[in-house]
């Protein structure tokens, strides 16, 4: 990063080519890699400087050599020198290490939404436009993706290697991650968190297009009907419009423009309505009782399945208008304000 | 080197004879070693069950090693794989890496080396023997009835939901083992503080001991935190109590916290007590006290107290909050410093010595590279954007084999070398030893340093069949296995050899400052005659020469 640009475009092109390196395919990898350069040269420079002196003391000091050893009691200058000096090159490292972790963790407000779904043993992809994908995701170059991960049975981790990028994949809760892709091409997706007998056969394929081409194609894997479509075909036969209606004397709060905002809870405390959020409070409504109503909603755990929870909540979020406010918070309890709808209980 | 510059001083072999009493022959028959109260006779129990199985959990990493040299799943089916590697990792750390030196060595010198006549409590000694084979038989019992495929981790919600293999009876074995861990911890702790000889102050004990004391601290406080996690496990399981499960409004990450609570400071647990076999190996082959001897103690307490506070860093990309991750990064390049700081002091203790290239040397120079490089390796882990692409992959596989093979193993090798004649009264065979550290260091470096590339590259840990871009490194790695394998097995075979025919080592071979080395070999089952009265501190060669010149006065 602080060497020459010319000389780092010219090493990352022979690394590129070389079999000992991964692929720079996203926006993110020269960060990681200029880091991960540094930590091999104070690696080295500290093995060198370890083995200089442990084979310069041993010819030196050789019993032919030097007979008789001289105690010498320590020295509080080099006992000093050695721990001022790591402890500087650490925290270089971890002021490094944690600029790369926010860049990494924290997506960009206009990335587009991407849903993930881990299982025993497979990664299913769905498209906000309704495309599915197994095993398989295709993205653009040129644009942040946010991929909003959940399993389904055990822990799973999304790995995109040649991206650089990595996410726990957690049942029972989402989990983000972001990518922006530069080189069109095909990179592995590896579950990279022991899930059971076929671990290493959870694979699967990012396919990298340009605008043009992944335009073509999300055009021609639709399915006609949108995740929000689903989820209102869902919202209506589980029956959640009779209370949910959105009129004043509904026995539910109205879900227009919930999404995003500061919701008053009956317990008093104030929340922010996130995936997170919404998704739990289909599965334990009693926890999560909106102030004003009667805890009457009852818990659909096990009666939807993590595709549906995705199609309900993209349905929610589609029916007001601050859609792109807290895209990117979904997993982080955060404490920030998030503008407030119309309808909503002002914080 | 020629053996005029060798420090061994060995009787004339020609009418050179074992003491008569020692505590090996003191009383005959199998039932005076199995209820012996004798800490030395229960280091060597011990000294054979870890051996017994650490090649078990050795032939597993081979047959890992040799379904990996091909990238399709050929050798074997994925779920007996995944048996292997979890087997290989259960043995490895509780059976071998966790009680090695403290159980082996620990119980056999620290008693020796402060000067008392046994542990604190040598029943409780025996019993933590008799659990660790209890909890062993459990571990082989999973083993023998069809396996167990957790991982060494024992991840919920997949130990307790998604797997119809012995989860329960691995865990009941490992929560067994555990408490022989405490009770060895415990019997360190108040021995060192109770039993130390007229004289041996704190500052003029052995680093061995602080080590050791610095390790059992950790077994005594981290090991019941494991235990609670294997019976949430085992209950969660057996009744479904939901503590992990999310569709009970349980939380899977909880688990995490609470199983790394133990298994980080395990590591310390692991090493610690290798660091202190460094300690005293390189100051007696440099004939030197060791450089800074009491930074070099306190940085041993100081791993063991911050070693409670960096468990997190298992689970950077888990969903931790990023401010909670900050800190745990931090915590965590602050336990990196005393290891730097021990590294040069080691190197340090080398300036000016006198220093020869005994076995145990060349284990402890090969520990000090391999060490150095497994703990530079862990900072590229606690960097936090750093660890996001390198967690899970088989760099991290390399890192902690660098650190709990290439250190710890390292470091037990050194001991086992180093404190031989005073065990068994006889001398290993010196080139083929050599040849030994050798084989190992070279075999260790060809298995390991291929996988640092392939995490890098991305392929991810504990994969049965893998992508066929990453075969040229897994061969190589397969390749470096199997010189390491030759590695191990030759100490076997020639250490099994000298018990009979090695050369008789008298009292102080290497010439070491050590109470161990004052007393003869094998010492007797009470060590020491009169307790002696400690008026040096260690590593005191000054005190040495003078004592030696003196006896050869008195009887010239």
């Amino acid at each position: 990063m602080h060497i020459s640009p010319v000389l780092w475009q010219f090493l990352v092109k022979w690394l590129n080519a070389s079999a000992l390196f991964p692929r720079e395919a996203s926006t993110i990898a020269p960060y990681a890699d200029a880091l991960y350069f540094f930590l091999l040269l104070i690696t080295v420079v500290g093995l060198v400087l370890v083995g200089v002196l442990v084979f310069g003391f041993s010819i030196r000091y050789r019993k032919e050599k030097h007979p008789v050893a001289v105690q010498v009691e320590g020295s509080t200058l080099l006992e000093a020198t050695w721990t001022i000096i790591p402890l500087a090159l650490f925290l270089i490292v971890f002021v490094w290490g944690a600029l790369l972790y926010f860049r990494i963790y924290n997506p960009p407000t206009n990335a587009m939404n991407i849903y993930v779904v881990g299982k025993q043993w497979m990664w299913k992809a769905e498209h906000p436009g309704g495309q599915h994908e197994i095993n398989a995701l295709h993205v653009p170059t040129g644009r942040p993706v946010q991929l909003t991960m959940i399993s389904q049975d055990v822990f799973h981790s999304f790995s995109i290697p040649d991206f650089r990028v990595k996410r726990e994949v957690i049942p029972g809760r989402y989990s983000t991650v972001w990518f922006q892709a530069t080189t069109p091409g095909t990179y592995h997706i590896f579950c990279t968190q022991y899930c059971g007998t076929n671990h290493s056969a959870m694979i699967g394929e990012v396919t990298v297009l340009s605008p043009d081409d992944y335009d073509k194609w999300t055009q021609e894997s639709t399915s006609g009907m949108s995740l929000a479509q689903n989820g209102e075909r869902l919202f209506a036969s589980m029956g959640c419009n009779a209370c949910h209606s959105g009129s004043a004397a509904a026995r539910g709060p109205n879900l227009a423009g919930v999404y995003g905002s500061k919701l008053q809870l009956a317990s008093g405390s104030q929340v922010l309505v996130n995936d997170a959020y919404l998704r739990d409070s289909i599965l334990n409504p009693s926890q999560h009782i909106t102030a004003g109503y009667a805890p009457i909603m009852p818990t659909y755990q096990g009666q939807i399945s993590e595709d549906g929870l995705i199609d309900l909540v993209e349905y929610i979020k589609a029916m007001q208008n601050n859609y792109r406010v807290q895209q990117t918070l979904t997993t982080s309890q955060s404490n920030q304000a998030a503008p407030t709808t119309p309808g909503t209980v002002k914080p | 080197m020629s053996a005029t510059h060798t420090i061994v001083n060995l009787p004339d072999q020609r009418t050179a004879t074992l003491p008569k009493r020692n505590y090996l022959n003191n009383e005959d028959g199998l039932l005076s070693w199995l209820f012996t109260g004798d800490h030395k006779r229960i280091a060597i129990l011990y000294l054979i069950s870890i051996t017994f199985f650490f090649f078990i959990g050795g032939a597993f990493a081979g047959l890992i090693r040799l379904e990996l040299l091909t990238p399709q799943p050929d050798l074997v089916a994925s779920d007996t794989y995944n048996k292997f590697f979890s087997m290989h990792g259960i043995i490895m750390i509780f059976l071998f890496l966790v009680p090695s030196v403290p159980a082996t060595l620990g119980n056999f010198l620290i008693p020796i080396m402060i000067g008392a006549k046994d542990l604190a409590f040598p029943k409780v000694n025996l019993l933590s023997w008799y659990l660790y084979w209890i909890g062993g038989l459990f571990t082989m019992a999973a083993l023998v009835l069809g396996g167990v495929d957790t991982g060494w981790t024992f991840t919920t919600p997949l130990s307790t939901h998604y797997l119809n293999t012995h989860v329960v009876t691995a865990a009941t074995g490992v929560f067994i083992i555990g408490f022989s861990s405490i009770f060895t911890g415990l019997n360190f702790i108040v021995t060192i503080h109770r039993m130390r000889a007229p004289g041996m102050t704190w500052f003029r004990m052995p680093l061995f001991c602080w080590s050791n004391y610095a390790a059992s601290i950790l077994m005594v406080l981290g090991t019941p935190v494991l235990a609670i996690t294997l019976v949430l496990v085992a209950l969660e399981r057996l009744v479904g109590i939901g503590v992990f499960d999310p569709t009970k409004g349980g939380d899977p990450l909880l688990f995490q916290h609470l199983f790394w609570f133990y298994s980080h400071p395990a590591v310390y647990i692991m090493i610690l007590p290798g660091m202190g076999v460094i300690s005293e190996v390189i100051s007696t082959f440099s004939r030197k006290r060791v450089f800074g001897y009491t930074a070099v103690a306190f940085s041993s307490v100081a791993i063991a107290l911050f070693g409670f506070f960096v468990w997190a860093h298992h689970m950077f990309i888990m969903g931790v909050s990023n401010y909670s991750a900050l800190v745990f990064s931090l915590l965590t390049m602050l336990v990196a410093v005393p290891s730097a700081i021990k590294i040069f002091n080691w190197a340090f203790t080398l300036q000016k010595g006198s220093i020869t290239f005994e076995t145990p040397m060349l284990y402890a120079f090969g520990f000090l590279g391999l060490f150095t490089i497994g703990g530079m390796t862990g900072v590229f882990l606690g960097a936090l954007g750093m660890d996001i692409h390198l967690t899970e992959t088989y760099f991290i596989v390399a890192h902690f084999h660098f650190v709990m093979v290439g250190g710890m193993l390292m470091a037990f090798l050194a001991g086992i070398h180093f404190w031989w004649p005073k065990m068994t009264g006889r001398m290993y065979p010196e080139s083929l030893s050599k040849l030994a550290a050798v084989t190992t260091f070279i075999g260790f470096n060809l298995t390991f340093l291929p996988q640092f590339i392939l995490g890098y590259l991305g392929m991810p840990r504990r994969y049965h069949a893998y992508p066929p871009e990453f075969q040229v490194l897994n061969v190589l790695s397969t390749a470096g296995a199997t010189v390491l394998g030759v590695g191990y097995m030759l100490p076997l075979l020639y250490l099994g050899w000298s018990l009979k025919y090695g050369a008789i080592a008298g009292n102080n071979p290497w010439q070491a400052t050590g109470l161990e080395w004052q007393i003869q070999s094998p010492p007797l089952t009470e060590n020491f005659i009169e307790t002696p009265v400690v008026d040096h501190e260690a590593y005191d060669y000054e005190w040495l020469a003078h004592k030696t010149a003196q006896e050869v006065t008195t009887v010239g």
